[in-house]
């Protein structure tokens, strides 16, 4: 939630990156297979506004991101506003509400990750993508780099989720070959 | 097996039996190793039969507050109205990775514990809500419940029994208070996850304003083996002085330790020994300092308070503190109290929705605070700022998450107040008055 302070103290809502499009027109997702699997999902829930989250899901899956236009196809697809949409979008940390980088780079800092050297870990991506700084895209468009809380890998620390998935027992040191093997 | 160790001669395992064993991830791989049998008898029991075994076992709630498990659903009576299920994958509580595990390792136990508890809460429909960074679990879990419908286990005539049970997977979106179980609801109804204010109670009114009961990943996995081996045969794990901590837990263990992961141990377990013996104590040279026992919304207990506790409901609460998640999070010598209580409070702040006042204003003010202190320029009446900013948030709000944010300041600035103290009297010694001479170098 953007309203507390971030981990940082810095931006943790990625900003607008240099060289995406803000302004190409909205190819809808929902249309064939995507139209069929929200069919299969709403057919989940007693109502359809249930569906809210798993097809914001889709959408940012299909796009990257979040824009407004694909809210207010949301918003027509569940037979509610678009408004309603945008509200619960941004109580939720993971839906982007901007393009981010190609490899969106998340590092757990919160205490028991911290207490294991977690900030060095930030410090070492931050350096090694070129990112200015946090919620900021590279130049190049391939990487933001966020301090995010708990990742719920506390034992693994510093676990860094980049995309979806998860890499554990990040080190500063270890933060270049990291970079290096992702494609 | 055990995962990321081995498991230690010490430990019990049931739940993790099979961490780090992919076979058992498979349908196959469960039904070889005994698993839906107990969804099968089960599914052939009256409910309330089931509900009164899961009473006498004294099994409770595994997410932190520890409501026996039997008398929640005990309170969903055949009404005729739809009933919903919902299972709490949400992990997120600070120190807290078990349930996680429990997902990727043997997704089929959950599905198999959710499909149980929903035929002992009247419910044809059951939602496993798993936060939403947990990309893998997830997947396991989507992958357990298309192969258990596929098998005939779940769906309208689940083990062939006539009876409807449906499992679904809802995947969150990045918020530590859908874990609160009325945050989690309107998470899953397409909503902001603000906590509801109780009553209604879920069991009146909850998801889509029907009866609802809301239960943790571990305790759900853990009913299975209670309907398979009985009530007698839960009972042996525990101490025998305290009938009210019973069973297995899984309990993660994170920080400034030679060994983390997750250990199961029957309750009760000594945690001095759990720490050095099982976990390794802390790593080379180091000492432990403190202990939080149980997620980060539970008070921190000094390295001496910790050795002397017993890791059961009673025995937490005992040493001042609470079993709360099992997440395990110590710290050493190294550290600053200061700084890793701010830090604690700053997630707090990140993570309130905002809606009660005293939380909203309360966790930044007192992350603002902690940082202050923490950067060299606190004042000695910040101390009492925070104690009253504390009282102010705690028990007036509608769900947990400020008392969660006043309780490491409190607990802090009562075990560790000189590390407080310190830094301030360091910035009292920076103070220059224009023209005077420059206080006595330090």
């Amino acid at each position: 939630m953007s309203h507390g302070p971030s981990a940082s103290g810095g931006a943790i809502v990625a900003a607008p990156p240099h060289g995406h499009h803000h302004d190409e027109p909205h190819e809808p997702v929902f249309v064939g297979a995507t139209r069929a699997e929200l069919d299969k999902i709403l057919a989940r829930y007693p109502n359809k506004q249930a569906a809210l989250l798993p097809a914001l899901w889709m959408l940012q899956d299909a796009r990257g991101w979040v824009s407004e236009a694909g809210m207010e196809e949301v918003a027509a697809a569940l037979e509610i506003t678009p408004a309603y949409v945008k509200g619960v979008v941004t109580f939720y940390t993971m839906y982007h509400q901007h393009p981010v980088g190609t490899y969106f780079i998340q590092v757990c800092t919160t205490t028991p990750c911290n207490v294991c050297g977690a900030e060095d870990v930030v410090k070492s991506f931050l350096e090694h993508t070129g990112c200015e700084d946090l919620g900021l895209t590279s130049p190049d468009g391939k990487y933001t780099v966020i301090e995010v809380e708990c990742l719920g890998a506390c034992g693994f620390a510093t676990p860094v989720q980049i995309n979806n998935d998860y890499v554990e027992s990040v080190t500063p040191e270890s933060v270049p070959r990291i970079l290096s093997e992702l494609k | 097996m055990g995962y990321p160790h081995p498991s230690h001669p010490r430990e019990t395992p049931v739940l993790s039996k099979y961490f780090g064993d992919p076979e058992a991830r498979t349908l196959a791989g469960w039904r070889a190793r005994g698993g839906y049998e107990a969804l099968e008898k089960a599914l052939a029991t009256d409910p309330v039969e089931i509900q009164n075994l899961v009473k006498d076992s004294g099994l409770r709630g595994r997410g932190g507050a520890g409501f026996p498990t039997g008398m929640k659903w005990s309170f969903m009576k055949p009404d005729g109205k739809p009933h919903y299920l919902c299972c709490n994958g949400d992990e997120s509580e600070p120190g807290t990775f078990k349930d996680r595990e429990i997902m990727r390792w043997t997704p089929h136990a959950l599905v198999e514990g959710v499909a149980l508890g929903a035929h002992a809460i009247y419910a044809e429909t059951a939602y496993i809500y798993i936060r939403g960074e947990f990309t893998e679990p997830y997947a396991r879990v989507a992958a357990a419940i298309d192969e258990a419908y596929a098998a005939g286990i779940l769906g309208a005539n689940a083990m062939g029994t006539g009876k409807r049970v449906d499992v679904h997977v809802h995947r969150g979106a990045g918020a530590y208070i859908c874990g609160e179980e009325t945050a989690l609801m309107n998470s899953l109804e397409g909503r902001r996850g603000n906590p509801r204010i109780k009553p209604p109670f879920p069991a009146v009114a909850g998801l889509f304003g029907k009866p609802t009961t809301i239960n943790n990943v571990e305790t759900l996995t853990a009913v299975p083996h209670i309907v398979k081996n009985g009530a007698e045969w839960y009972k042996q794990f525990g101490r025998a002085d305290n009938p009210k901590s019973i069973g297995t837990k899984l309990f993660s263990v994170c920080g400034n330790i030679s060994r983390p992961g997750n250990y199961e141990v029957a309750l009760g377990f000594p945690f001095k020994e759990f720490l050095y013996d099982l976990c390794g104590g802390p790593l080379p040279g180091r000492e432990i300092k403190a202990v939080i026992p149980g997620g980060s919304s539970v008070p921190i207990l000094t390295r001496e308070e910790a050795e002397g506790a017993l890791m059961d409901y009673e025995g937490m609460v005992a040493a001042g503190t609470m079993l709360g998640s099992g997440g395990v999070i110590v710290f050493d010598d190294r550290q600053d109290m200061v700084r890793q209580i701010a830090r604690l409070t700053r997630f707090y702040a990140h993570e309130s929705c905002a809606q009660c006042s005293q939380c909203r204003e309360g966790t930044a003010w007192t992350t603002r605070i902690m940082e202050r202190i923490r950067d060299g320029q606190g004042t000695a009446e910040d101390l009492d700022t925070l104690l009253s900013i504390a009282d102010n948030m705690s028990g007036k709000t509608i769900c947990v998450l400020s008392d969660s944010c006043a309780t490491p300041v409190v607990s802090g600035l009562k075990k560790f107040r000189h590390e407080f103290e310190a830094k301030i009297a360091a910035n009292r010694s920076m103070v220059t008055v224009p023209g005077a001479p420059r206080a006595s170098a330090a």
